[in-house]
């Protein structure tokens, strides 16, 4: 793997606005929503279910527009005035909640997918190379298997190796470990930071789990209930690299204790809308 | 089941010529089923011998022992296995067109809402239309007999295809789609790479479903267009059809078990295609 590269990767995002469904009767997913998200940092998205925080990295991402406001990647305008929706590129990799290695490919096929649609490598090449980065992440021994007969843990890593394979400035991931249980969590996350620490690409993280993103950020951005705005940014001021032993450590406690309060309250709300919500959809369906 | 028995079960299949599987559980079980079948079907058939009376049905039919003899002698007729071969080639012309226009059809209709919403009004009326009330038109319509038995027979396997095809394009997860495009997958790339593997479990289940539904409908179009020279007319429907008019109740027997095994052997050949052809469906 070539020097990291810190200077690239900055996300720039202003006076964001996502409107789900028309616009009489659209609902606002994310609403003045603004936070900037430095090169190779790691920034962890907190919020209640719902909140929009996929919807917003979606828009990253490009798989959908945005209303107002705009995104700018490394000073370069993904979307915004003039342009609805950011282009889709290899520079930003989604890694989903469940997970999407193609069933149908083999793993190591599955890392090797980007450089040989994009024309980058050969074939050849390309396995190669990602044989390289699987046994760099240790995934040695499972090339050769399908995504069905590989242990979840395992899929997650080589996803998070098939996204890599791109070079891309961006990795959003999408609650990926969210399915796994807390000691396949825990060997998660030192494997992703271990891939960090070699790469320094941009993460965008996602994530329910409190102290997962502690343990991982940089920084952590709680959203508000919808509409999804940040509330509250958290430096995370315990030094990279992490490893396990932090989890013991009194700021640690401290900061996932701070953590909690905001997004409680967040989720109180969340919650209280939800009922409503239900309560009137009730009423409408009676 | 110990390494003892297994060992001298292997021996035996050695010494006398016992079939792969036989030996299996569900081998096992197939033959005490058909072995049930086969006594019942006999003290039925005989039920006047031994009862004084015929029992409904079953007294009526011939008896195994007289379908195996009149098999027996079957099996050196050449125009018995030219009945074989006739059903078969038949059913393999309607089914590969069924399936070589299905599939992109199928396609076409899942992936492009202007084709879509073209075809789908009329796919759908002309689908319950059973293919056999097409016969009279397919016989009006084509030059030769042959070509309109060909053509009821494809769209008996088409329909399936089709709705199958469509089926598995619109359960497609949209995130392998996304996650391919944000790689730079162009286009074609997705669709040969991403949609064509996804599909292909619901193209299997089209097609096992659909070579059930092209037996069914070749022997009906046999009976209807009925014998003649050389390549017209002829095959296992046709078989039957023959014997009923001739009288030989055990040789409509011969002729509908006949089909049965023809109908599972092509099963089994789709079913065994398709671990080669989507070889990671075996893992799930």
């Amino acid at each position: 793997m070539t020097a990291p590269s810190p200077a690239r990767g900055a996300i720039c995002i202003r006076d964001a606005v996502k409107i789900h469904g028309t616009d009489s009767a659209g609902v606002a997913a994310v609403e003045s929503c603004s936070f900037d998200v430095a090169a190779g940092e790691i920034c962890m998205i907190v919020g209640p279910s719902g909140c929009g925080k996929t919807t917003l990295l979606n828009a990253i991402a490009g798989f959908h527009g945005l209303e107002g406001g705009s995104i700018h990647l490394d000073g370069r305008l993904l979307c915004g005035p003039g342009q609805p929706k950011a282009p889709i590129g290899p520079d930003r990799i989604v890694v989903f909640q469940n997970g999407a290695l193609f069933p149908w490919k083999t793993n190591l096929e599955n890392v090797a997918f980007g450089p040989i649609v994009q024309g980058r490598l050969g074939r050849k090449a390309a396995l190669e190379k990602a044989r390289g980065l699987m046994a760099e992440a240790g995934l040695r021994g499972c090339e050769d298997n399908y995504p069905g007969e590989t242990s979840s843990g395992v899929r997650r890593r080589v996803e998070i190796v098939r996204a890599l394979m791109n070079e891309p400035v961006v990795l959003l991931l999408d609650e990926p470990y969210r399915a796994l249980d807390s000691l396949t969590k825990s060997v998660m996350h030192e494997a992703l930071l271990d891939m960090y620490y070699r790469n320094r690409v941009t993460i965008i993280f996602i994530t329910h789990d409190l102290e997962e993103a502690i343990f991982l950020g940089h920084r952590v951005v709680i959203m508000t209930s919808r509409p999804c705005r940040p509330k509250k940014l958290l430096e995370v001021d315990i030094p990279h690299p992490r490893d396990y032993a932090v989890v013991t450590s009194r700021r640690y406690r401290e900061l996932v204790h701070e953590t909690a309060e905001a997004v409680h309250e967040e989720a109180l709300k969340a919650f209280d809308l939800g009922e409503r919500e239900a309560a009137e959809g009730g009423r409408f369906a009676a | 089941m110990t390494d003892v028995s297994l060992s001298s079960q292997a021996a035996a299949a050695r010494f006398f010529w016992v079939p792969k599987g036989v030996f299996t559980e569900g081998g096992r079980r197939a033959l005490i089923a058909y072995l049930v079948v086969l006594i019942v079907w006999q003290l039925g058939s005989t039920s006047e011998d031994w009862l004084g009376t015929k029992l409904p049905v079953l007294g009526n039919v011939p008896s195994p022992a007289s379908v195996i003899r009149v098999w027996a002698a079957l099996i050196h007729d050449p125009s018995y296995w030219m009945s074989w071969a006739m059903s078969m080639l038949r059913v393999l012309e309607g089914f590969s067109a069924a399936v070589l226009l299905g599939v992109p059809f199928g396609l076409l209709m899942a992936t492009n809402p202007v084709a879509r919403g073209i075809c789908l009004p009329v796919f759908e009326l002309l689908r319950p239309i059973p293919p056999l009330a097409w016969v009279p038109a397919a016989i009006i319509f084509w030059p030769t007999q042959e070509l309109s038995i060909a053509s009821v027979i494809f769209l008996g396997a088409f329909y399936t295809m089709v709705i199958n095809v469509v089926g598995g394009a619109r359960a497609l997860d949209a995130r392998f789609v996304q996650v391919a495009g944000s790689m730079g997958g162009s286009r074609w790339n997705i669709f040969r790479r991403i949609v064509l593997p996804a599909v292909l479990p619901s193209i299997f289940v089209g097609m096992e479903v659909g070579i059930g539904i092209t037996w069914e409908v070749v022997v009906a179009a046999e009976m209807i267009s009925g014998g003649g020279g050389g390549r017209a007319g002829g095959g296992l429907g046709f078989f039957i059809w023959n014997s009923y008019v001739g009288g030989s109740y055990p040789q409509i027997i011969v002729g509908m078990i006949s089909i049965g095994i023809a109908g599972s052997l092509s099963s089994a050949a789709i079913r065994a295609l398709e671990p080669v052809c989507a070889p990671w469906l075996k893992a799930r």
